[in-house]
């Protein structure tokens, strides 16, 4: 690997060309988009929430749905980033040659994998605005505070999207993607405070979910959901921060092997 | 012009693109080999080549997407790669796989692409209908990329890399996988280009192609240019200027009993055998003679000079 692959990136507003092609192939698809995107965190919020939520009193001081909805605001984001660097950028980068097509023009690959990456935030960041105006209209949150989920769920959405996209980077096929959902999506989904809190899980398993990017984005958005101020804001933010950060620059790097040989 | 100088070279610093000692290797393998490569402006430049001798690797340094081992890259005066993202603003690239945007229509396609080269929409919008005339896509505006036939894919293409204004435009194959009628109509497109002044850095492994547009060649095998000048002059040089193939089960025989001695040389692939001479005339004459045989008396052309300079095997 020479010093090139590995330099620093550098960024320009022509990221911005690449986020725009993006988003106006959606436009065309907005509205099952986004239904599509709504329904699989709905499901879980109202079925989960509703179902299980009328045998418990409460859990962590609100009722089992309130508590679901917001880990549910944080879930969907990672979700919907996720899958949206995987599946449809595998296809813009390997599949349908997108990125070969953007690097024949002035745009360089630096600019190409940044484009990618905050444009998958800003539709994750969608679905978990959705998410959000859901549980205001059932009225699961009455704070002004609520608002400032809004940033948590962007930086959500950049950190998942950086580390979907190092698997993108490495993957030969679609298939690889499942590997990623199976053995870390899922389960981080399970251990992160989404359905039930950490406290629950043996003092041994808490230690790892506390390294895990989900676990405090959730820390953060659940107190400012209900109207508190989260404790310790500064290391959640600096966790997804670092997460977004170290998971941009390796997929950085692992596509600008896998292109530019 | 000066002995040393033989292409007029260093007489001005006009030409459109420069390389020398160019070298790439993989995993140990050297692909691009030492290439000396020089356009001069409003030309057609063809880099030939069976598959797997460099070509497309040429092209990648040329438009800086990959860092040569060793070499110098100028392109529109800009250092290469150094610089090599400014001189794309002013080149048009037309790659070997069609890699049309499928989620978008004919027009959209340009309009898209245009805003990669930070034009302004309107701008992009104005240019629109000309590329689409020319690429005789006119109706298909609207159209999905999937309903288009593949010449259709390859001339919108073409239209695609035009929507900076190019100086410069690199074509990957640009005819492979065509049907006759395809191909001749972008050949007449690219000649209209030319008429209007643009630079053609063209690649193919089709002869006709080469000869029919390209005013300089250059032969590329194993990474290594082996000839290089103008199709006539290429042909004149290395190749005897009266081909005679014969065909048929006695071909063999004939060459060996008849032919070999009446010709400079005889080759034999497979059932049919080709024999290059100065004068084809007793060799025509002989062959009216022997009724088994079939014949075809040709001039020498630029395949014949090809697979003299790369031989015969197959490459793949």
């Amino acid at each position: 690997m020479n010093t090139k692959t590995l330099a620093f990136p550098a960024f320009s507003t022509r990221h911005l060309h690449v986020w725009r092609r993006n988003s106006l192939v959606w436009r065309k698809l907005a509205v099952p988009s986004m239904l599509g995107n709504l329904a699989d965190p709905l499901i879980y919020m109202l079925g989960l929430g509703y179902g299980l939520g009328a045998m418990l009193s409460d859990v962590g001081g609100m009722s089992y749905i309130a508590f679901l909805a917001t880990g549910i605001v944080c879930s969907s984001t990672m979700m919907s980033a996720s899958f949206e660097v995987m599946y449809s950028g595998f296809s813009r980068m390997h599949v349908q040659k997108t990125w070969d097509a953007i690097m024949n023009a002035p745009v360089t690959l630096d600019d190409v994998v940044l484009g990618e990456v905050v444009w998958a935030a800003s539709k994750s960041f969608l679905s978990g605005m959705a998410v959000l105006l859901v549980a205001w209209v059932l009225g699961l949150v009455h704070s002004p505070a609520a608002l400032w989920v809004i940033p948590v769920v962007f930086l959500t959405g950049l950190t998942f999207a950086s580390l979907g996209l190092v698997m993108t980077a490495l993957s030969p096929s679609y298939d690889f993607f499942m590997y990623y959902f199976t053995l870390v999506i899922t389960p981080m989904m399970l251990v992160s405070g989404v359905f039930f809190p950490v406290s629950q899980l043996p003092a041994p398993l808490q230690v790892v979910t506390a390294f895990l990017p989900l676990t405090h984005a959730v820390e953060l958005a659940r107190p400012l959901m209900s109207g508190a101020v989260p404790s310790g804001i500064a290391l959640h933010v600096c966790v997804l921060a670092a997460y977004a950060v170290a998971g941009f620059y390796l997929a950085l790097v692992l596509t600008r092997r896998r292109l530019l040989k | 012009m000066t002995r040393a100088d033989p292409f007029g070279m260093n007489s001005d610093n006009a030409s459109c693109l420069r390389a020398s000692g160019l070298r790439k290797s993989y995993s140990g393998q050297e692909v691009v080999a030492g290439i000396d490569l020089e356009l001069r402006p409003g030309e057609c430049f063809g880099l030939l080549g069976p598959n797997g001798a460099g070509k497309t690797t040429t092209l990648r340094l040329c438009l800086g997407l990959i860092d040569p081992d060793g070499g110098r890259i100028e392109v529109l005066g800009l250092p290469v790669p150094e610089r090599a993202r400014e001189a794309r603003r002013r080149v048009g690239v037309v790659p070997q796989a069609d890699n049309l945007d499928p989620d978008f229509t004919v027009e959209e396609n340009l309009l898209v692409y245009g805003r990669y080269f930070g034009l302004a929409a309107a701008e992009v919008r104005s240019r629109i209908p000309a590329l689409l005339e020319f690429a005789g896509l006119g109706p298909r505006a609207d159209s999905r990329i999937q309903t288009l036939s593949g010449g259709m894919k390859r001339r919108l293409t073409l239209a695609r890399a035009l929507i900076n204004d190019p100086d410069l435009i690199f074509l990957d194959e640009p005819t492979t996988g065509l049907d006759p009628q395809a191909r001749h109509l972008i050949w007449e497109r690219l000649r209209r280009l030319l008429a209007q002044g643009k630079t053609i850095f063209l690649t193919t492994h089709f002869m006709d192609e080469a000869e029919r547009l390209a005013h300089r060649l250059a032969i590329l095998d194993r990474g290594r240019i082996i000839a290089q000048g103008a199709p006539r002059e290429l042909i004149a040089r290395h190749i005897e200027p009266q081909v005679v193939e014969v065909y048929g089960d006695g071909a063999g025989r004939w060459a060996r009993e008849f032919g070999r001695a009446r010709s400079v040389r005889c080759e034999q692939a497979g059932e049919t055998v080709f024999c290059y001479a100065r004068d084809a005339g007793p060799l025509v004459q002989n062959l009216d003679q022997q009724d088994a045989l079939r014949y075809l008396h040709r001039q020498a052309n630029l395949e014949d000079v090809f697979l003299k300079l790369t031989g015969r095997e197959l490459r793949d």
